[in-house]
C-alpha cells in the first residue's frame, strides 16, 4: 500500500496530484504529516507543498473543466471533511485523464459525491446567511457569533459586505475561533489573542450593548411569539426549518 | 421608539399573521452607497415560527381595525378584538433595526380598511414612499393592494413595492358575496389587472429607456381559503391555473381554514384546519407551475377533489397506466418528470448523465430518486422489476399508501435501556 503524506493544504493536495503523476505511482491513501500510518503501509512518499506545482495542476484542470466546476472543488474543500481529499484527488484525477470534462457525469459515484458535498456546504452557507443575528453594541459595531459545521464564513462575505455596506460588522465563527471584521471599507480576516466574555459565550454583555439594543431583541422576540398560528404549530417542521444546532445564538430562540 | 411599541407589535402581528405570502423573491438589487440593504433576488427565509411557517418578512399592519364584516377575517368590525396603529415612524423604525440585525428582508405591509379602500390605500402608499424614499431603504417590500383601490393609487404602489397582492379568499363569488357582503370579485380583480398593466407597461418602457422605473418587479400573487365553503378542488385549481395564464401572476398561496369566529354560523365548524388538503392543493399547483401538468389532468368532472392519501402526480399516474413505464435511458424531459419520484432536480440529473452511460437503478437511487415510487413506472436497463401493468394500478395504490404507524401493545413489556 503507497502512503503520501501532505501538509492538509488545499496547494498540499494539487501538489500530491503533481507528485503522483510525475512519479505514474497513486497513493491508497492520503494523511497528514505526523499522523500514524496506516497498517500494511509498503512505501510512503512525502509531498512537500509547492507553489508552482499545485499552480501547474491548477492551470491543466483549467483545460479540463468548467469555472463553476472548479469553485465547486474549493467549496469542498472547505466541508473540512475526513474523507474528502481523498475524494477530491479521485475526481482531479478522473478529470485529467479523461478526453471531454466528467463534470455532469452523476452517474459517476465521486462526480455525484462531489456534487453532495458541495450541496451541504452550499446548504450551510445559506443557513448562516438566513440565521446569523447581530447585537448592536455601543460603539455601533454589529456583533453576529455562529457555529456552522462548514468552515463556511468565507462563502458568506460576499452577500454581507453587499447587505450590510453602511454598518460596521464582526462575524465570529465560535468553533474556528476566527471572524471577519468590516469596516465599512473593506473586510479583513480576524482572530483574538485575548478572548473576551462575549467572544466565549456569543452573547454581548450589558455595559458593551448599544442602549436601545435590548428593546429591539425583546421587540424581535415578542414579534416572534405573535406570528405563530397556535391551531397550526407543528414542532417537527420546526425543527426541520430551524435546526437546534442554531438556537444557541438565535435571538428569538433565547 | 419606546416600550408602547410592544403591545401594538404584538396586536398587529396576531392581525396579520393570517396571510400566508411571506415570499422575498423576485427581485435583485445590490446596494447603493448612502442606501440600507439589498435584494437577494432568490429571497431567505431568516427564521421559522412554531407552527414551521417561514419568517422572511417583517408582516404587520399599518392598523388592525377595519370596517368591512368578513366572516372569516379575525379582524371583522364585529369582533371584540383590541385595535391598534402604528405610526408611519413608528414603522419605518421597526423595519429599519429589523433589518441591520438580519432579523428580516423586508416588510409586508397590509392593513384594514378604514373610512375607505382608495383612503387605506393612500396611507399604505405614503407609508413605503417615506421608506424607500426618505429613509433610503433598499431591502424588499411587498404590500397587500386594497380590493376596490383606484388605478392611480395601485399604480404609485408599483414605483416602490416589490410585489403587491390582493386576496381573492373565496374561490367563487356567490360564496364570497355571502361571506364577505362588502366585497365581489370586481374589487379583487379590478387592482389585478392594474398590477398586471403597469408592469407590462414599465417592462415596456425599460425596453426603450434603460432608467425608466421598474414597476413591482416581483410581481403579484393572491391567496385562498381552503375549506371555508363548499368549493371542490377542481374550482380552487382552475382559478389558480386560469391565473397562473396571467403573464404576472407568480403565486397562488392555500391557506388552511382556521375558524377565528366559530361563532358565526355561515362558516363550516372544523375541529382542525385542513392541512391534508392545503398541501394536496400545493403539490397540485407545483404540478401545474414546474411539471407541465394541466388542470384537467389533476382535477376533472370525474375526479373533482384531490386524493388526500396520494400525492396528486401518484394519482395521476395510477389513472393513467397507458402511459407508463418509461424508459430511463430513452424518455425525454417531460416524460421523466410525469414519473412518481422523479422531481425537476432528479429529471436534470438523469438527462445530462445518461449522455455518459446508461443509467441503472442503484444509480438512479443514489441521484435522488425515491425508488419506492418509481419502480413501479419505469424501466432501465437491468431493472427487471414488476411495473404498473403486471400488479395493476389498484395493488399499487394498496402498496404505496401510507399505513398508519403501529399502535402500542400493551400485552408487550417495555424495558427501558438507560445509559
Amino acid at each position: 500500500m503507497l502512503v503520501f503524506t501532505y501538509d492538509k493544504t488545499f496547494e498540499g493536495l494539487l501538489t500530491a496530484v503533481f507528485d503522483a503523476y510525475d512519479r505514474r505511482t497513486f497513493p491508497d491513501q492520503l494523511i497528514e504529516e505526523g499522523e500514524i500510518l496506516p497498517l500494511f503501509c509498503d512505501e510512503t512518499h512525502a509531498v512537500i507543498t509547492d507553489e508552482e506545482k499545485s499552480a501547474r495542476v491548477w492551470r491543466g484542470l483549467e483545460k479540463k473543466i468548467s469555472a463553476s466546476a472548479l469553485s465547486s472543488l474549493t467549496v469542498c474543500w472547505l466541508s473540512e471533511l475526513p474523507e474528502t481529499d481523498t475524494l477530491l484527488f479521485n475526481y482531479i484525477r478522473k478529470a485529467i485523464d479523461a478526453p471531454t470534462s466528467i463534470e455532469l457525469n452523476f452517474g459517476d459515484a465521486d462526480v455525484l459525491q462531489l456534487s453532495k458535498i458541495w450541496k451541504q456546504v452550499n446548504n450551510e452557507k445559506l443557513r448562516v446567511i438566513q440565521f446569523l443575528r447581530f447585537q448592536k453594541t455601543t460603539d455601533e459595531t454589529y456583533f453576529a457569533p455562529i457555529e456552522p459545521i462548514y468552515n463556511v464564513l468565507p462563502l458568506t462575505l460576499r452577500h454581507l459586505q453587499d447587505r450590510y455596506a453602511g454598518q460596521k460588522w464582526l462575524l465570529y465563527d465560535m468553533k474556528r475561533e476566527y471572524g471577519y471584521y468590516y469596516d465599512m471599507e473593506e473586510t479583513r480576516e480576524v482572530r483574538f489573542e485575548k478572548k473576551e466574555k462575549h467572544l466565549l459565550s456569543g452573547i454581548l454583555s450589558e455595559e458593551l450593548m448599544d442602549k436601545d439594543e435590548v428593546l429591539f431583541q425583546q421587540l424581535w422576540k415578542s414579534y416572534f411569539k405573535s406570528i405563530t398560528i397556535k391551531e397550526r404549530i407543528n414542532p417537527i417542521l420546526h425543527k426541520q426549518h430551524l435546526p437546534v444546532r442554531f438556537w444557541k445564538y438565535l435571538t428569538e430562540k433565547q | 421608539m419606546d416600550a408602547s411599541v410592544l403591545e401594538k407589535l404584538k396586536v398587529l402581528a396576531e392581525s396579520a399573521k393570517y396571510d400566508v405570502s411571506c415570499a422575498s423573491s423576485g427581485t435583485s438589487r445590490s446596494s447603493r452607497k448612502g442606501e440600507i440593504g439589498s435584494a437577494a433576488g432568490w429571497g431567505i427565509c431568516h427564521s421559522f415560527s412554531e407552527d414551521g411557517r417561514c419568517v422572511s418578512l417583517l408582516k404587520i399592519m399599518l392598523t388592525n381595525s377595519c370596517m368591512y364584516d368578513c366572516a372569516y377575517c379575525i379582524n371583522r368590525r364585529s369582533n371584540d378584538i383590541p385595535r391598534a396603529t402604528l405610526s408611519v415612524t413608528e414603522l419605518v423604525n421597526l423595519t429599519i433595526e429589523f433589518y441591520k440585525r438580519n432579523y428580516i428582508e423586508g416588510l409586508f405591509l397590509s392593513s384594514g380598511v378604514v373610512r375607505s379602500p382608495d383612503y387605506t390605500m393612500e396611507r399604505l402608499v405614503r407609508a413605503i414612499k417615506d421608506l424607500r424614499l426618505i429613509h433610503r431603504f433598499n431591502g424588499y417590500i411587498h404590500m397587500k393592494s386594497i380590493p376596490g383601490a383606484s388605478q392611480e393609487l395601485v399604480n404609485e404602489a408599483g414605483l416602490y413595492a416589490d410585489r403587491l397582492s390582493v386576496n381573492i379568499e373565496i374561490p367563487n363569488e356567490t360564496s364570497l358575496k355571502m361571506l364577505a357582503p362588502e366585497k365581489d370579485f370586481k374589487s379583487v380583480f379590478s387592482p389585478m389587472k392594474y398590477i398586471q398593466q403597469g408592469v407590462l407597461q414599465s417592462a415596456e418602457e425599460r425596453k426603450r429607456f434603460r432608467y425608466a422605473p421598474r414597476f413591482a418587479p416581483a410581481g403579484q400573487s393572491t391567496q385562498m381559503i381552503v375549506g371555508a365553503t363548499a368549493d371542490t378542488d377542481k374550482d380552487i385549481l382552475s382559478l389558480s391555473s386560469a391565473l397562473y395564464q396571467r403573464p404576472t401572476m407568480k403565486r397562488v398561496y392555500y391557506s388552511g381554514f382556521i375558524p377565528v369566529n366559530s361563532y358565526d354560523n355561515r362558516l363550516p365548524a372544523l375541529i382542525k384546519p385542513p392541512l391534508v388538503r392545503e398541501n394536496r392543493l400545493y403539490q397540485a399547483d407545483w404540478l401545474l407551475r414546474f411539471y407541465q401538468f394541466k388542470v384537467e389532468e389533476i382535477v376533472n368532472d370525474a375526479y373533482p377533489d384531490l386524493d388526500l392519501e396520494l400525492d396528486p402526480k401518484l394519482s395521476w399516474a395510477l389513472r393513467n397506466p397507458q402511459h407508463f413505464p418509461v424508459d430511463i435511458n430513452r424518455a425525454d424531459y417531460e416524460m421523466l418528470l410525469r414519473v412518481p419520484g422523479i422531481g425537476v432536480k432528479s429529471a436534470k440529473l438523469i438527462v445530462t448523465s445518461r449522455r455518459f452511460s446508461r443509467l441503472g437503478s442503484l444509480q438512479l437511487k443514489k441521484i435522488g430518486v425515491v425508488m419506492k415510487k418509481a419502480q413501479y413506472f419505469i424501466t432501465c436497463h437491468e431493472l427487471g422489476a414488476k411495473t404498473i401493468h403486471e400488479l395493476h394500478p389498484e395493488n399499487v395504490r394498496g402498496l404505496l399508501i401510507r399505513k398508519p404507524a403501529h399502535k402500542h401493545d400493551d400485552r408487550q413489556l417495555s424495558i427501558l435501556f438507560e445509559d
